[in-house]
């Protein structure tokens, strides 16, 4: 495999690692920056919020993660109309963060699915104005061709609610996604544990993003080693091709040539 | 004269310069961005974009995030 290139394509950029990252929930921020180093991660999800003006001199999360390194990935997380999502994408560009957006219009507080509607209409207004729009959606693959049709640079398709750590509920749905889809498919939130993630891979999935299953373990910076392993060997596992299953056995050792004892 | 930033009411001197608020504030501005009522401003309009009474001004930044 040396010298082989197995890269991946967003907007005008190529990434050597399938694994997204987010910066949230972690203990400190330094944690967070040896976990993402650890995780091998290219990409970096941030959230836009007020600065907070009775905190002056307080570390701010971009002396953690240098953007000149990182691509920064800024979310349009807790937007519940297309209109905060836009606007919430242009200031992110305009403070200089990047073009790229993990779009997030979301449907409801509890479940944190995507209100796809004002997903779609998010996207239009952001491919016009010339963002690379990662757009957050539902495992539903007509939604993913919407979106796909309306200039999205890739669809992310849940895996499981965020936070949750369910892994993929509906891996038939995310085959679907994938066949039909001529942009990459990069599984996003509801990834547990490292097999989770492989197993998104192994679906033949583009890429895998998460914050929490990383963040929220007990040693999050191991488990960022975990996820980056994981992420690889479900990708080689899909390149390499599996075998089919089959009810019965088939041995691997020659019948033949065996001993006799009688 | 009154204004809103960040959703808090404040005191300012008329005729500041959205940049000049945003250095009255201590805002380190390299990585950080203002919408005005609600639309973007483009920093080069800063120094030329003049703060009115009844305002609202909101100044962001990146912060820890996923989803």
């Amino acid at each position: 495999m040396e010298g082989y290139k197995d890269l991946l394509t967003l907007g005008k950029k190529q990434f050597h690692s399938r694994l997204i990252v987010g910066t949230g929930k972690y203990p400190t921020f330094e944690v967070m920056r040896e976990a993402i180093e650890r995780s091998g991660a290219e990409i970096v999800t941030v959230a836009v919020r007020r600065v907070d003006l009775g905190a002056r001199g307080k570390g701010s999360l971009l002396d953690y993660i240098d953007p000149g390194r990182y691509t920064l990935l800024p979310n349009t997380a807790g937007c519940y109309t297309a209109e905060e999502a836009v606007t919430t994408a242009l200031l992110a560009r305009e403070a200089g963060l990047s073009d790229f957006v993990k779009l997030e219009v979301i449907g409801d507080p509890r479940t944190l699915f995507p209100d796809v509607v004002g997903l779609i209409e998010a996207t239009v207004r952001l491919v016009k104005e010339g963002f690379t729009v990662l757009p957050y959606t539902n495992d539903d693959p007509i939604t993913a061709k919407k979106l796909e049709d309306a200039g999205a640079t890739c669809v992310m398709p849940l895996a499981a609610p965020i936070g949750s750590g369910l892994g993929i509920r509906n891996p038939y749905n995310i085959r679907i996604i994938l066949e039909q889809a001529r942009v990459p498919v990069i599984v996003d939130a509801g990834v547990g544990t490292a097999s989770d993630a492989a197993i998104a891979m192994e679906l033949g999935c583009d890429g895998v993003l998460m914050n929490t299953a990383i963040a929220g373990a007990k040693d999050p910076i191991a488990m960022a080693e975990a996820m980056k392993l994981a992420v690889r060997a479900g990708r080689l596992a899909f390149q390499a091709g599996r075998i089919s299953k089959k009810l019965y056995a088939a041995a691997s050792s020659p019948a033949e040539g065996k001993i006799d004892i009688e | 004269m009154q204004v809103r930033i960040n959703g808090k009411p404040q005191e300012v001197r008329e005729g500041l310069s959205i940049a000049a608020l945003l250095q009255e504030l201590g805002v380190e501005t390299r990585y950080a961005a203002v919408a005005l009522n609600g639309e973007v401003v483009r920093r080069a309009e800063h120094p030329a974009v003049i703060v009115k009474e009844g305002d609202r001004i909101e100044i962001v930044h990146a912060v820890t995030g996923g989803a």
